[in-house]
């Protein structure tokens, strides 16, 4: 009869316990996306100034200045919910960052407007905003991943229901135009 | 991936209570020396009450709250850094942007940012917790680091202020200046002829009815007293050394480029002119020994005990390896 009670109590100790590590993870996931949306807002507010500061010294690169302020409008007009809305956000922010990565090579590509005026803060900048967002983004994956290996693991998944753990979708790099931008870089030389 | 964060937790406790017996263990030494210095008075058969136990112990224990409350503007007070605020130059904008990056990557809020005016690369961080952090790094570090190796640096900063290890850090140096000011005080007094160990008179009366006991207890507190910033000293190098390769990996784990750090450790070491801004009491704190030290470079029982940091050798290959075993799990993806 002791024996028993013992083992019920231990048992509920560790479900309080498993309880409490699934739901404290799940606010980080959901806290971790939430720093992608501060800093992709970030990089939507800083376009267009970056475009003004760079239009005059750039008259030769029209189209991918243009692609840029097309592809952060596209972006900014993203306001989806529901099960749909990471992909569409992703989608627009991957093309939004594929644009912004091809200015950036054509910068490099150029050794004199680097030396003109503020292209060289414009560029240190732009690597920082791309920077920022990859690294928002690593967190919320491995976040997100800790929070999923967590909830599908033994014995913790016998909570996870209770604690209305579902997997949390990874962000990913799907566009082929991201993927191959290096090589513009390449070319360029 | 997870190694370095799955017990992130675990790192936080322990640095949490090894502070606090830090400071329980930094208030009972100095009531031993108090109180047994009274004891050896009172075997004398002076005074009844035991006044250097008491006013020593409150002393301690003042000094200590003061030493943790006040550590991290200590530290950085005594290095001479400024605070960067508004940047001027490139390098600096360039930094502020790395540390947000950074502190982005790590998920803590963004330390503040000092800048210490010496030309040997070197960095460390102080600061009490994430909220209340201090990331400092010198003008050498900017002038010689690329921006990756900067982000390298700094992620390996952060790592001392996630897993709590800058509070630990901190009130030591704290502690370890607090020791020092009251021996070279201490020594003044000596010097100036106070004579508070009843040198002279007490030593005949002694040999008369103190007996051995007495001889032996005066020895050990004298000891006492000369050893004190040598065991606060000895304990700084034995909190520091293990926590570099952990931090280590946890900048690798922020920045996915542990090869950036490498290269950015064989600079440091390779500009290995002591950073003389930094002093002996926060050597500890430093990315790399600041006092170019010997030991550091070996290991063996001499370098474990004597050492603040372990071998750069040993620190960049680790690092290579982490890079190695990167590059080889990225090349089978593409293939």
């Amino acid at each position: 009869m002791w024996l028993l009670l013992i083992v019920v109590v231990i048992a509920g100790l560790w479900m309080v316990g498993a309880y409490n590590g699934l739901i404290s993870l799940k606010n980080q996931t959901v806290n971790a996306f939430k720093q992608i949306d501060v800093q992709l807002k970030r990089r939507h507010d800083l376009i267009p100034n970056l475009v003004n500061a760079v239009k005059g010294a750039m008259n030769f690169e029209r189209s991918t200045l243009e692609a840029v302020v097309q592809a952060r409008n596209q972006a900014v007009k993203v306001n989806a919910s529901g099960p749909e809305a990471m992909k569409q956000i992703s989608q627009a922010e991957n093309a939004l960052s594929g644009a912004l990565t091809r200015l950036l090579a054509v910068v490099e590509r150029y050794p004199d407007l680097k030396a003109t005026g503020n292209i060289g803060q414009l560029q240190e900048e732009l690597t920082s905003t791309e920077n920022r967002i990859a690294f928002a983004r690593q967190l919320y994956n491995d976040t997100a991943t800790q929070y999923n290996t967590k909830q599908q693991q033994f014995p913790t998944t016998l909570v996870a229901g209770i604690a209305n753990a579902a997997p949390a979708d990874l962000w990913e790099i799907e566009e082929q135009a991201e993927r191959a931008v290096p090589q513009v870089d390449l070319s360029g030389r | 991936m997870t190694s370095p964060d799955g017990n992130l937790f675990q790192q936080q406790e322990a640095n949490r209570r090894r502070t606090t017996w830090l400071v329980i263990g930094f208030v009972l030494f100095f009531a031993w020396l108090g109180f047994g210095g009274d004891f050896l008075w009172a075997l004398e058969g002076r005074h009844p009450f035991p006044w250097l136990g008491v006013i020593l112990t409150v002393v301690a224990i003042i000094g200590v709250r003061y030493a943790y409350k006040t550590g991290p503007q200590k530290v950085l007070w005594a290095t001479g850094a400024h605070e960067l605020i508004d940047p001027q130059t490139d390098a600096e904008r360039q930094l502020i942007n790395v540390v947000d990056e950074m502190a982005i990557a790590a998920g803590v809020p963004r330390p503040r940012i000092w800048v210490v005016p010496d030309d040997d690369p070197n960095a460390f961080a102080t600061g009490h917790d994430p909220t209340d952090a201090h990331l400092a790094v010198t003008q050498g570090l900017l002038k010689l680091c690329s921006r990756d190796e900067l982000q390298g640096v700094i992620a390996h900063e952060l790592g001392h202020v996630k897993n709590l290890d800058v509070r630990l850090m901190t009130t030591l140096a704290a502690l370890v200046g607090a020791v020092l000011l009251v021996r070279d005080g201490m020594g003044r007094m000596m010097r100036g002829g106070i004579p508070i160990k009843g040198g002279g008179g007490g030593g005949s009366r002694k040999g008369k009815d103190g007996g051995p006991l007495l001889a032996v207890l005066l020895a050990l507190w004298i000891v006492s007293w000369i050893i004190a910033p040598l065991v606060t000293q000895l304990l700084a190098f034995a909190v520091s050394r293990r926590r570099e390769y952990l931090a280590d990996a946890m900048s690798a784990q922020f920045t996915r480029n542990p090869l950036a750090l490498a290269s950015a450790l064989e600079k440091i070491e390779a500009a290995a002119a002591p950073t003389t801004s930094i002093k002996r009491g926060a050597a500890h704190l430093c990315i790399a020994d600041p006092l170019g030290r010997r030991f550091t470079s070996r290991e063996g029982w001499l370098a474990d005990t004597f050492a603040t940091h372990p071998p750069m050798s040993m620190r960049i290959s680790r690092l290579k390896g982490m890079g190695y075993a990167q590059l080889k799990k990225e090349g089978g993806l593409t293939v």
